[in-house]
């Protein structure tokens, strides 16, 4: 009888959703999803950007509160109000833009998401005892600022296992980390799922779901299409399941060999004027017409110091360390650098890219006003300007109802495909393009970037900065890496693999300190 | 009752233009309600405020001509206030603008040429401007706050005028009182209908608010300070100069400023007092606001708040009120259009609680 | 130009200073709580006066300086309600709002106050400390103050303690640090904030019932004189810290008492006296352009979220 009861127990989900429903003003994120997570099971919930993913593990984790459906946890009905009620109930969440304090030392930081009153230095102890237990090392007593994106992972992981959770949910965790350090944390999701924690993993790369999840469900425009068990099914069925169709696959020719250099970067140092930021430490680079060069790295190496530089938005103090189109533009404002040729896409669509609150055509006018003259004697061209956007429009498929419809307005690919378009129709002879189909679905992703293969293939010289080493490999002639503020000679895409690059991005390429020496020898 | 605010999916046009109207009905509603809590009649105190300072060509001059240095002001100020460059010392600006016209006032005093009314408007110009040229220094070079150096220069302003008609510029047949001499006929500004004090200064403000919404809808310049305003990193990105962008700020804001403080001076006033502003620099900073910072909004909100200047005055003589109770509603008006504001971008919804 | 600093003038004048400079460290150190959770807000010098008139009638009418203070603080509270309101629910611009609440409240205490303008309180006696008052030459100048002088001096400690020592206070500083962190980690953001805005308001209140009751004791329209804004510079120059925002206010109070020393003086200075005058805002200008100048100070102290808005979504 007793053996019944446990048997019925165990075969009750920990966490059982029906019907779940969450409708936003403009959209209906999730539309009566269903899903179940056992005890001690890594479950994948896989879909592109948008599929609402987010929406449903901020539901579990009570940040916000569905409008309608079930959701039973052990058998029981709940209702997590907000974070703190869903982590009495045995949920931590894992966030992908985590949700930390810079200013904060780490025990802090732990402090501050677990209940009750814990001494600091008792917490601290408390914090190396489980670092040590799971292999994820980090120093209680530094601010969370000096730690590296790897690290604020290992203290929010830290910060969830100290309520012993049941239900540990993930939320696309290895964007931030090299492949070797995907592998290290790995073995830990499993070390914690055999103590008997569900794992929910939210992810959109299909490998790594393959390699570690045991079942998975698909979502697609805020329904289920399908759940299935990883280890049976190919990359190519699951990408089916996902985006409803196959992978897209890319034309291109051999790069053209010969052309004249249009970037370079000659020892390349400057400190960052930001605090928190990374200092950039010899950087020496060359592109050259008709080839893509990316850039790879774990996010907060200095990518966002070397774009600024590159862009303008930050002066460099010798204005011979960065040549455009064969000028010493180190100390040239963006308006400058542009004239000569150069054309830049940010990371940040909405606020940098382009204004929100303005309309496509004003949007234009950011940054194609000289080049393609929308503004005389002083004054807007408006005619002009809507011409230009709406054959931005047309010609990049932007999907809007005109030029005149505000940029936030657009969903994330729609906005880049603008942004993409209107720096590629000035016909830059140098393109630098960040993280460009960041948060981009499938389809936006192809386009994007074909366009910018057909762009090198034109003549044009591209930079490709991206933490994605699957599309730097699918678009870039050479690749170089980033770690620590300090670059990497770039090597042949069909030379190297991602084994290679991933070890380079902890900083280690073949005599990284000597090479550095040699080069500014040979100067 | 479970009401709560929802984003709406693009910011409400009609809500917009509508929430300052809606401001204006509770700041009338509000008085009302003031008026009763004083003992006053309100129906009584709402005409006596906002009917009798209008109710002859006169007053209606009175009204245009207490709105002219806010619409110059505000003008100024939206050009600043739309790239988010804080100025809120207008106010001195003002005051600085009224003491640079008057030195040239005084220094031809003698003298009959046409040429002194316009030296005395540019000297208001540039004494506006000059004040509200250090903070956009101490910004863009030392990176200081705009809002508070700007705001004590108004304080230096008032000390300033202090010195200048209690010392160097007193009038020797003043009987002691802190004021300059009366302008001569050529440093006054000529009477735009006869009869009343009404002055081309009007004109002037008309011409500054076109040409103010001229700059921002239709030159680059203009649309670059927009862009700042509304996202600083898109103006970085796009490579405008976010020092020329402070600078403009302020200085559109300063000049009109002096020009307010020149037309008042060589205006209503005719000379130089120890009192030479009625709080229209601050006054001007809710005109700007509640003028959604455009011209057309300008416009109406400074004839709104020049009736309210009035109503107070007519409130203290009729009412036995302390005319301060000008500012109370001058206040409560911006109060309620930023509250209004919210359903702009939101609406409210009854929320429902999740079975 | 030079006269002998007499010995016995120390203490006066050391004194005046800490008593001039007593309402902005006490309206300091409450935005300086408003804005560690984020909320900046500009309209102290309209609280201060709202605080000042509203503890003067009541204290009038009460004959307490005590009912006074409190009817102050109530008052000032009740201010900066309307501001959380407008900026916290309503998501109102911030520095528009705090402009609005500096305006509309240095316009309502001018109309409210009027009938009150020629009335003169009895001052507040002071409050010596035994033994500590009979230090030579600091000791009656530091202990022996009116008791509010004392109050603002455990404020100070009291929020010093608060913010590095109190769970409640790492929460208050994490909130205006990452608002959309403090939210997802669980806590509720608006309340945090609300509490530390009418705090503030609190704060700014007593200040003014400090200027109004203690310091002049009398109710004047031009009372409050711009110590709202030269408070809301202090924190800055505080580097948001609560013993520096206290020295800082000292040190201005200092700058207020020397131009009234030499104004009074009779020294034959051929200083006009308006720029002695116009000392105290001079001199804030030049300490914003000193702290402001490296702005790696700025970034690393203030609070990351100090004036933007924030609104959980639903």
């Amino acid at each position: 009888m007793e053996d019944a009861v446990a048997a019925a127990r165990a075969g009750v989900p920990r966490l059982d959703l029906r019907r779940i429903r969450k409708v936003y003003p403009t959209v209906i994120a999730n539309d009566g999803i269903d899903l179940a997570v056992a005890p001690g099971e890594i479950h994948a919930v896989l879909g592109e950007n948008g599929a609402g993913k987010s929406t449903l593990m901020k539901i579990i984790y009570g940040v916000t509160q569905r409008t309608g459906g079930e959701m039973y946890w052990e058998g029981e009905p709940v209702e997590p109000e907000n974070p703190a009620h869903a982590r009495s109930l045995g949920i931590g969440m894992v966030f992908q833009h985590f949700a930390l304090f810079e200013t904060l030392t780490v025990a802090e930081n732990v402090a501050l998401a677990l209940p009750g009153h814990p001494g600091l230095r008792e917490l601290a102890r408390r914090i190396e005892t489980m670092s040590a237990r799971y292999g994820l090392p980090v120093d209680p007593r530094r601010l969370v600022h000096a730690l590296s994106v790897g690290e604020r992972q290992r203290v929010e992981i830290i910060r969830c296992l100290l309520q012993h959770p049941k239900l540990l949910i993930m939320d696309e965790p290895t964007s931030v980390l090299t492949p070797q350090a995907v592998a290290k944390l790995f073995e830990t999701l499993r070390r914690i799922a055999a103590e008997g924690c569900s794992i929910l993993y939210i992810s959109h790369k299909l490998d790594e779901i393959q390699e570690l999840c045991h079942a998975a469900t698909v979502l697609r425009a805020g329904r289920v299409t399908g759940t299935f068990t990883p280890s049976r099914e190919t990359p190519q069925s699951m990408a089916r399941m996902m985006i409803g169709k196959d992978l897209p696959a890319y034309e291109r020719g051999a790069a053209l060999a010969g052309g004249e250099p249009r970037l370079r970067l000659l020892g390349l140092s400057q400190a960052s004027d930001d605090p928190f930021g990374t200092n950039l430490e010899d950087l020496r680079l060359s592109v050259c017409a008709g080839e893509v060069v990316g850039i790879a790295g774990v996010s907060g190496n200095g990518q966002r110091e070397l774009l600024r530089m590159i862009s303008g938005e930050r002066m460099i103090e010798d204005a011979a360390q960065v040549e455009i189109c064969g000028i010493p533009a180190g100390r040239l404002a963006p308006g400058r650098r542009r004239r000569l040729g150069m054309c830049f896409v940010p990371e940040e669509r909405l606020g940098r890219g382009a204004v929100p609150q303005m309309s496509l055509i004003e949007n234009a006018l950011l940054t194609a006003a000289r080049t393609m003259r929308l503004v005389r004697r002083g004054l807007i061209d408006f005619a002009a300007a809507r011409r230009f956007a709406a054959a931005c429009v047309a010609r990049f498929g932007v999907k809007a109802s005109g030029p005149g419809v505000a940029a936030q307005s657009l969903s994330g690919g729609n906005l880049q495909k603008f942004i993409m378009g209107r720096e590629i129709m000035q016909e830059p002879k140098l393109l630098v393009v960040a993280q460009p189909t960041w948060g981009v679905d499938v389809g936006a992703a192809a386009f994007i970037r074909q366009s910018i293969i057909d762009l090198r293939s034109r003549g044009c010289a591209v930079v490709v900065i991206s933490e994605e080493l699957d599309e730097l490999f699918e678009v870039c002639d050479r690749i170089a890496v980033i770690a620590a503020g300090r670059l990497s000679p770039a090597k042949p895409a069909s030379s190297t693999d991602v084994e290679e690059i991933g070890v380079w991005m902890s900083g280690m390429w073949p005599d990284a300190a000597a090479g550095a020496a040699e080069m500014r020898n040979a100067a | 009752m479970p009401l709560r605010f929802e984003a709406r999916a693009e910011a409400s046009a009609r809500m917009r233009y509508g929430s300052p109207l809606v401001a204006v009905l509770l700041t009338v509603a509000g008085g009302l309600v003031l008026f009763i809590l004083l003992g006053r009649n309100p129906l009584h105190g709402f005409r006596v405020f906002f009917y009798d300072p209008v109710k002859d060509l006169y007053g209606v001059s009175e009204l245009l001509l207490k709105a002219t240095p806010l619409m110059l002001i505000a003008t100024g100020l939206a050009v600043g206030f739309r790239a988010n460059v804080w100025n809120i010392g207008a106010e001195g600006q003002f005051l600085m603008g009224a003491v640079a016209a008057t030195g040239v006032a005084l220094m031809f005093h003698d003298s009959t040429s046409m040429l002194v009314l316009p030296a005395m408007l540019v000297a208001g110009a540039i004494g506006g401007a000059a004040w509200a040229a250090i903070p956009a220094f101490l910004k863009t070079r030392c990176n200081t706050s705009e809002i508070l150096v700007s705001l004590m220069l108004v304080y230096v302003a008032q000390f300033v005028v202090s010195w200048v008609v209690f010392g160097p510029w007193k009038d020797p047949q003043g009987f002691n009182f802190p004021q300059t001499v009366m302008f001569a006929d050529s440093a006054l500004l000529p009477v735009l209908i006869p009869g009343t004090r009404l002055t081309v200064a009007f004109l002037i403000a008309i011409a500054a608010l076109v040409a103010g919404h001229f700059f921002m809808t239709r030159s680059y310049a203009g649309f670059q300070m927009q862009v700042t305003g509304q996202a600083e990193a898109a103006a970085n990105y796009a490579g405008f100069s976010g020092p020329r962008t402070v600078w403009i700020g302020l200085v559109a804001g300063g000049a009109l400023a002096g020009v307010a403080g020149m037309s008042e001076v060589a205006g209503p006033m005719g000379q130089l007092t120890d009192h030479a502003s009625s709080g229209y620099g601050f006054a001007a900073i809710i005109v700007a606001f509640v003028g959604r910072l455009s011209a057309l909004g300008i416009f109406f909100a400074s004839l709104l708040m020049a009736l309210l200047y009035m109503g107070g005055e007519q409130a203290q003589q009729h009412l036995n009120l302390p005319p301060a109770i000008g500012q109370v509603f001058q206040g409560m008006l911006l109060f309620f259009l930023l509250g209004a504001d919210v359903f702009v971008n939101y609406r409210l919804r009854r929320s429902r609680a999740a079975p | 130009m030079t006269f002998a600093m007499d010995a016995s003038l120390v203490t006066p004048i050391v004194s005046a200073s800490i008593v001039a400079g007593t309402p902005l460290v006490i309206a300091a150190l409450g935005e300086l709580v408003t804005e560690k959770s984020g909320v900046l807000n500009l309209g102290v010098e309209g609280m201060m006066a709202i605080g000042a008139v509203t503890g003067f009638v009541a204290a009038q009418h009460s004959g307490s300086t005590i009912i006074g203070v409190l009817a102050a603080m109530v008052a000032g509270a009740a201010s900066a309600l309307a501001f959380a309101i407008l900026v916290l629910d309503l998501t109102a611009n911030q520095v528009a709002s705090g402009l609005a609440l500096a305006i509309f409240g240095v316009g309502l205490a001018a109309f409210a106050g009027k009938p009150y303008e020629s009335v003169v309180l009895p001052p507040v006696r002071a409050l010596p400390i035994p033994l500590l008052a009979d230090i030579p030459l600091l000791g009656p100048a530091l202990f022996d103050q009116q008791w509010l002088v004392y109050f603002s001096w455990a404020l100070c400690a009291g929020v010093a303690w608060f913010l590095y020592r109190s769970r409640a206070g790492l929460v208050l500083r994490a909130v205006g640090e990452s608002p959309a962190s403090a939210h997802a980690v669980g806590y509720r953001v608006i309340r945090i904030r609300y509490f530390a805005t009418m705090f503030g308001g609190a704060m700014a209140g007593i200040a003014g019932a400090f200027l109004s009751l203690f310091y002049t004791p009398m109710w004047s329209e031009g009372l409050v004189a711009g110590r709202g804004w030269i408070a809301l510079a202090l924190v800055v120059f505080g580097t948001w810290r609560p013993l520096r925002v206290l020295v800082g206010a000292y040190l201005f109070g200092g700058v207020l008492i020397a131009q009234l020393f030499v104004q009074g003086s009779g020294l034959p200075l051929e200083i006009p006296p308006q720029l002695l005058s116009s000392l105290p805002y001079i001199a804030t200008v030049a300490v914003l352009v000193i702290i402001s100048r490296n702005p790696n100070t700025i970034r690393l102290n203030s609070p990351v979220s100090l004036g933007q808005p924030y609104r959980p979504d639903a």
